[in-house]
């Protein structure tokens, strides 16, 4: 989402000063705007007690304070699907806007609530057409350049192991493996991602009986599927 | 309504003289014709002599004499017309035809005279109708008699045609002569089938049973099967003038187990028969590959030019059969790698090695002695560079060889060598070919401006090399790329160098000079105890010689120091000069290899029989940089055949993508499935391609 500068949003009916890092180009609707005001106020109180004074914004160890009041590690995928609900765009930061876009979608201002609301935000992304979107969220959200388009087999691995560890156990853990162990790709695309994916939810596993190199599958995954089944023979 | 009754017999007579009119009638006599007036009479007589009452109820006498005109009718008028006709097939049919269509004329008029009967009579009791007992009649006494007949003479006239006599053939008889089945089958192509469609569909087999039989025995793999694909798409054509669209594809299927299923095993025989035949002409080849690995100086011209015989008449042989020529020539390969491989075991016939063959027999014409013509040597040339596998791994190292000729072999001929250019350009496009060509025109340019370059010498007191100086300019796009040494030249050297620069400035300002002097040649002239001798090096040796000139005794890092060249490459160059051959240099330990602790010295004691020697510097190995150069080329091409097809088609499914790329890139190479995945994978993390939202397999070109 496009952050527009220093413009004063148009629904509120009480002004009050904002900084240039509050800008929201969300509308509200206007019948809540007069609630709103007051909600958000203990929105951005909660935001504060968490964001870096001078930049205005929750930084890395802003997160971790975040993550240890919330009681989940920061590695927790809990986090990631927060910063999913956030439309979070850069990776180890929340700006106010986006804190403000989630806790009001999750309709929570204090901590126990947001901790609370944490299992409920888990079920809700890992419903299939949410999680398509999440899976990809997640690639984006650790590209760590603007001009970059992919990232490095560590990370890959990592993030696989969070976000997918749990549904697909057996397919990330080979995966995992076979990453490391080749050389001919030091770096992964969305495309070879979403892939992985796909590969996941339609290929029968270890089996991979359904499984076709005539088709258009990323040639990784085709290495991947022959690797397996040398191991296997 | 008359008042009396109509007795049987007077009624009939009366009857017999308008049937009789009739029958004429039909025939076309003229004076015969019925006017209505006669046909009412007729008709009210029919009809009252059935309406009457019993016993003058005369309806099943008239249904019998009805019977018994037609009969007699036929009898007396059809048969014999037909009869006469026996010999001459077009008459029986046309006869048949006429005769056919009059009779059904006859009973249609009188069927309607007679039709009072048809209305009660007949329908009480169930009987035919009398159209039906005048077709019956025609059916019984003319169709049963003739049937056989009339088949014979269709298929006489068919199987005329199909031996080339199409003069006289009446297309629209034919055509008619089917309709006659069909309507004695009463509409129902029953009869159809069973006489006429059957028949045919036999006589067909046994014609092409006959002629296949002997064309397998006359005519050679490709003719048969070329003739038999002519007779199928000429019987497609005619079956429509005799038979109906419905009998096409039984006739067809019956015309092609004829000629293929029943002698696929004998074709399958005689193509590997005469495949063998083709290899064993190749045989001469293999003396060529025994020399090639042999390595003997005198040549087997006579092999030679039994290569250019057989290439000749094979080539001959295969352009004759057009269809299959492809795989022929896939054949051809096949064979001639399959008996090479055999001769020169352990050689593969890979595509550096026909590279090297060639640059073999192109310089070995030149010293032998025996004149091989230049025609011969391009026609083998052209022949080797035919069957490499990938024509453009072929391209790039026969570039090379050329390069290597033109730069170090300056004994082959320009003209020849722009010959052999000429005739693989012929074959595999100027695309193959372009830069060999600018090569070999490099050189020329090159001798024009050396001439230019004496003049200024002479001209000009200033320059003075103090050497011969001759220098060849080559043209970066179109020579291969070699590397670049910073080398430290001695002075003498590096004043040519700079002479030479200043001249070329003053012809070509925005030029820029890169001097490759691992290409260039030195003479120069050692005073040995014996006697001086001349030697033969590159520059980089000649460097390190020079070195002695001031000092006895050098170790390996003075050298490098001196001469600025990196290790690997200096080892090689010790390595010539004091462990090879021509043992120039005395190296302490006197190990067989260069190593960094080496001492040096001039060996004073060194000499030949000759007063020349040429010292090699034998060169790394070129072939990962050409395998890797041709590599990335394609990586390119590939890359531009994707996005060239998915520019046109804008979607298109991933095995179709694949397919068209393949087709694309044939003429030059064998692009790997994996290498287009790759390919196509790299152009979609470009933004160039997408996938399909719905189907993974599916592309989008994004513009």
């Amino acid at each position: 989402m496009p952050r527009t500068a220093s413009k004063p949003t148009k629904k509120r009916s009480k002004p009050y000063t904002v900084t240039s890092s509050d800008t929201d180009p969300v509308p509200s609707a206007s019948s809540k705007t007069k609630k709103s005001s007051k909600e958000n106020d203990e929105k951005y109180k909660l935001f504060n007690k968490y964001a870096n004074t001078s930049s205005g914004v929750i930084d890395p160890e802003g997160i971790e304070k975040l993550c240890s009041k919330l009681k989940v590690s920061h590695t927790d995928i809990k986090i990631l699907m927060l910063a999913w609900k956030m439309k979070a765009e850069r990776q180890g930061y929340f700006t106010k806007a986006e804190w403000r876009r989630a806790l009001k979608a999750l309709k929570v201002d204090t901590i126990k609530k947001l901790k609370k609301a944490l299992p409920e935000l888990e079920k809700e992304v890992r419903k299939p057409l949410n999680f398509a979107d999440f899976y990809a969220y997640a690639f984006r959200y650790c590209l760590t350049d603007e001009r970059q388009n992919c990232i490095d087999i560590g990370t890959i691995c990592q993030l696989l192991d969070m976000v997918l560890g749990s549904t697909f156990r057996d397919q990330v853990d080979h995966f995992v493996d076979y990453l490391k162990i080749q050389n001919d790709y030091k770096v992964i695309t969305m495309d070879q991602w979403m892939g992985f994916y796909r590969f996941c939810n339609e290929i029968s596993f270890p089996d991979m009986t359904n499984y076709s190199l005539e088709l258009a599958w990323p040639l990784i995954l085709d290495n991947f599927f022959e690797w397996m089944r040398e191991k296997q023979a | 309504m008359m008042a009396r009754t109509i007795d049987f017999a007077q009624g009939w007579r009366s009857m017999q003289i308008g049937i009789t009119k009739l029958e004429k009638h039909v025939e076309g006599l003229p004076g015969h014709s019925l006017n209505s007036e006669q046909y009412i009479n007729l008709y009210t007589t029919v009809y009252v002599m059935c309406t009457q009452k019993p016993p003058h109820d005369h309806a099943e006498k008239l249904y019998n004499k009805y019977r018994e005109v037609v009969e007699e009718y036929t009898k007396s008028t059809v048969l014999p017309a037909l009869r006469k006709t026996y010999d001459d097939e077009y008459m029986l049919l046309r006869v048949l035809l006429e005769r056919c269509s009059i009779h059904k004329k006859m009973v249609r008029r009188l069927s309607r005279i007679f039709h009072y009967v048809d209305r009660y009579f007949v329908v009480r009791n169930s009987l035919l109708s009398l159209e039906e007992v005048g077709l019956a009649c025609f059916v019984d006494m003319v169709y049963n008699t003739l049937q056989l007949r009339v088949r014979e003479a269709v298929i006489a006239i068919v199987d005329k045609e199909r031996e080339g006599d199409d003069t006289g053939i009446d297309r629209a008889l034919l055509e008619n002569v089917k309709d006659i089945y069909v309507e004695i089958g009463m509409g129902k192509m029953k009869r159809y089938e069973q006489d006429l469609e059957s028949f045919m569909l036999e006589g067909t087999a046994s014609y092409y049973s006959r002629k296949a039989s002997r064309w397998i025995q006359e005519y050679s793999y490709f003719d048969y099967i070329r003739k038999s694909e002519e007779c199928v798409k000429k019987e497609k054509k005619r079956v429509s003038h005799y038979l109906y669209a419905s009998s096409e594809p039984k006739l067809v299927k019956i015309v092609e187990h004829e000629l293929f299923v029943v002698y696929a095993n004998k074709l399958l025989e005689k193509k590997h028969s005469e495949f063998r035949e083709i290899a064993g002409g190749l045989e001469p080849i293999t003396n060529i590959f025994k020399q090639h690995v042999e390595d003997t100086d005198g040549q087997d011209t006579a092999a030679i030019r039994k290569v250019i015989e057989v290439h000749d008449k094979y080539i001959v042989y295969v352009t004759k059969c057009l269809e299959n020529q492809t795989i022929f020539h896939k054949s051809l390969k096949e064979a001639f790698k399959f008996f090479c491989s055999k001769a020169v075991s352990g050689s593969s016939l890979s595509d550096e090695s026909l590279a090297t063959i060639c640059d073999r027999i192109i310089i070995l014409k030149k010293w032998a002695s025996e004149e091989l013509s230049d025609e011969a040597i391009e026609k083998v040339v052209k022949f080797l560079a035919y069957i490499s596998d990938d024509k453009d791994l072929f391209a790039e190292f026969y570039k090379k060889k050329l390069a290597r000729r033109l730069l170090l072999n300056r004994d082959a001929s320009d003209d020849h060598e722009r010959g052999i250019i000429t005739k693989l350009k012929q074959q595999f496009g100027g695309n193959f070919t372009y830069k060999m060509e600018g090569m070999v025109t490099d050189l020329t340019l090159s001798r024009q401006n050396q001439n230019s370059f004496d003049e200024y010498v002479a001209n000009n007191p200033a320059a003075k090399p103090g050497i011969d100086l001759s220098v060849t300019l080559l043209t970066t796009s179109v020579w291969p790329s070699y590397k670049t040494f910073d080398v430290n030249l001695p002075s003498e050297m590096v004043k040519c160098v700079e002479i030479f620069k200043v001249f070329y400035e003053t012809k070509h300002k925005r030029r820029k000079l890169t001097w490759l002097h691992s290409l260039e040649t030195c003479h120069i002239n050692g005073k040995f105890d014996q006697k001086p001798i001349d030697l033969i090096v590159s520059t980089h040796q000649a460097a390190v010689l020079l070195l002695f000139n001031t000092r006895d005794k050098l170790n390996y890092t003075d050298i490098q120091t001196q001469l600025n060249l990196r290790h690997e490459d200096l080892v090689w160059v010790l390595h010539s000069l004091s462990c090879a051959k021509y043992k120039v240099l005395i190296k302490e330990p006197a190990t067989e290899t260069v190593s960094k602790t080496d001492v040096f010295e001039v060996n004073s004691k060194f000499t030949s029989r000759t007063g020349g020697v040429k010292i090699p510097l034998s060169h790394v190995d070129e072939r990962k940089k050409v395998v890797e150069y041709v590599n990335n080329d394609r990586r390119y091409a590939i890359e531009a055949s994707i996005v060239r097809i998915m520019k046109g088609k804008k979607v298109l499914g991933h095995e179709q993508l694949v397919s068209e790329c393949v087709k694309q890139l044939s003429g030059m190479f064998k692009p790997d499935v994996k290498a287009i995945k790759t390919r196509i994978e790299e152009l979609i993390a470009r933004d160039y391609l997408e996938r399909d939202k719905m189907n993974p397999n599916m592309f989008r070109y994004l513009a």
